[in-house]
């Protein structure tokens, strides 16, 4: 049986956002960062350059990072999203955000979430990178406030409570 | 940054999906990563009223080994999935190493190795090495599959040999005598860059003598070229410092650059020669494919 969505009509996806599911309407022509800030309203994830150049957008589908403005909302159907408001438990910040915070790794803020799950997908993967891992793990982000030097400190503490 | 309206079609099995392009011709497009083609869309190069996609093929996805057949690469595993696979890993690391060299994490978790074929983009980093260990397509279709070499794929750029209701389904990299082989490339920055140039290159060296070589030349030319001359320089021979730099210079000499905003054809000439060099020198003193 093949799936048919007609040009203009709204269409259901379901999606599990940070432990949520959501059933949401969308277009065929919607991507998963419109599904994400326009239908569900998780505005933490960015707009940037929509071509996948700058990593703004960046969420995790399934643990792995993708640029959210490159994958159609329709595709994403039945995954499993993490943006960045899904890093805080309880009240409580995961380890990455309080190291960007003691590391003032943050300056006008628009990269910082795609950064933060960048780093998060290198966490998962490798618990203790080298900082040439951690520079590579955010080659797809931009910065453009230019404050790599603690960004990379950040992710380095964080993997360091690691252990 | 709007996508143009399309129809989505999802089709379960590879004959519905063959069914669907078939029918609507130059009409429909394949989405399978969509980290090129959505990209064109949006920067309106391409508006197509279809997009069949691949999603639910999973056999298209997985990475195996068969005996007398060789390393089965399926058209959607991704570059990240091609750079960590255990069969390549110890097969054809040099496989692994170009895909790690493409774009960053977040494409290399949507882009696929088919669709860095099918797009017949020249700068494209996973075409010169699976050309230089001499992989071969299975392309399917509506009047049943074939198999042919990749280096009969291209046509120029954009352009392949694919007809009408035809899916790449699998790379097929063939066992092989091969002792070494390399993949590199020259981009502006090492994460998200493009080939400015790159050169792939695969040895059979015994002995110290070059049994075989292939020599495979990426963003030079309208598709991925065999320097089959520089090749030559080498076929035969005791390995040298000489020879590999001979063989980079007539490699340079063979390749059809064009002056973009990456790079002009004297630049990217000078770079075939040097990177040829290189991935000739790693190829022969790696120790594996």
């Amino acid at each position: 049986m093949v799936t048919v969505m007609k040009k203009g009509k709204l269409h259901v996806v379901n999606v599990t956002v940070n432990g949520r599911e959501h059933a949401a309407l969308v277009k065929a022509n919607a991507t998963l960062l419109d599904l994400l800030r326009e239908e569900l309203d998780y505005t933490g994830t960015k707009k940037g350059c929509e071509l996948g150049d700058c990593g703004a957008c960046t969420v995790l589908m399934d643990g792995k990072s993708v640029n959210s403005c490159l994958v159609l909302a329709v595709e994403a159907d039945g995954r499993s999203i993490t943006t960045i408001e899904g890093l805080e438990k309880d009240g409580k910040l995961d380890r990455l955000q309080e190291e960007f915070i003691n590391h003032t790794a943050v300056q006008c803020g628009y990269c910082t979430p795609g950064m933060i799950l960048s780093g998060k997908a290198l966490l998962a993967r490798n618990p203790h990178p080298t900082e040439r891992d951690v520079r590579e793990a955010i080659g797809g982000n931009i910065c453009r406030c230019t404050g790599y030097v603690r960004i990379v400190k950040a992710i380095l503490a964080a993997a360091e409570a690691n252990g | 940054m709007i996508i143009p309206e399309f129809e989505y079609l999802s089709p379960q099995t590879l004959p519905e999906a063959c069914a669907l392009l078939a029918q609507y011709g130059d009409s429909a497009k394949v989405l399978a990563g969509g980290s090129d083609l959505l990209v064109k869309m949006k920067d309106g190069l391409m508006q197509p009223a279809y997009l069949v996609s691949l999603k639910n093929l999973d056999t298209l996805k997985a990475i195996r080994y068969q005996e007398r057949t060789g390393v089965i690469i399926g058209a959607l595993a991704t570059h990240n999935e091609v750079m960590t696979n255990s069969i390549l890993q110890e097969k054809y690391r040099s496989v692994c190493e170009a895909a790690h060299s493409m774009a960053a994490d977040q494409i290399r978790n949507i882009g696929t190795a088919g669709g860095n074929l099918v797009n017949a983009v020249p700068s494209a980093d996973l075409p010169p090495i699976l050309i230089a260990l001499d992989a071969k397509v299975r392309i399917v279709g509506p009047n049943g599959e074939k198999t042919v070499a990749l280096e009969e794929f291209f046509l120029g750029p954009g352009k392949t040999i694919l007809g009408n209701g035809e899916i790449l389904t699998e790379i097929i990299i063939p066992d092989q005598p091969t002792t070494g082989s390399n993949y590199i490339k020259f981009g502006l920055r090492r994460a998200g860059a493009l080939a400015v140039a790159g050169v792939a290159s695969s040895v059979t060296v015994s002995q110290g003598t070059c049994q075989d070589a292939r020599i495979v030349l990426g963003a030079v030319a309208p598709t991925p070229l065999r320097a089959r001359q520089a090749e030559n320089v080498l076929r035969g021979n005791k390995i040298s410092q000489e020879l590999i730099d001979e063989a980079g210079k007539v490699a340079a000499e063979e390749s059809k650059p064009i002056t973009d905003i990456r790079g002009s054809i004297e630049y990217r000439r000078n770079l075939v020669n040097v990177l040829t060099r290189r991935s000739l020198k790693a190829a022969i003193e790696k120790g594996h494919v």
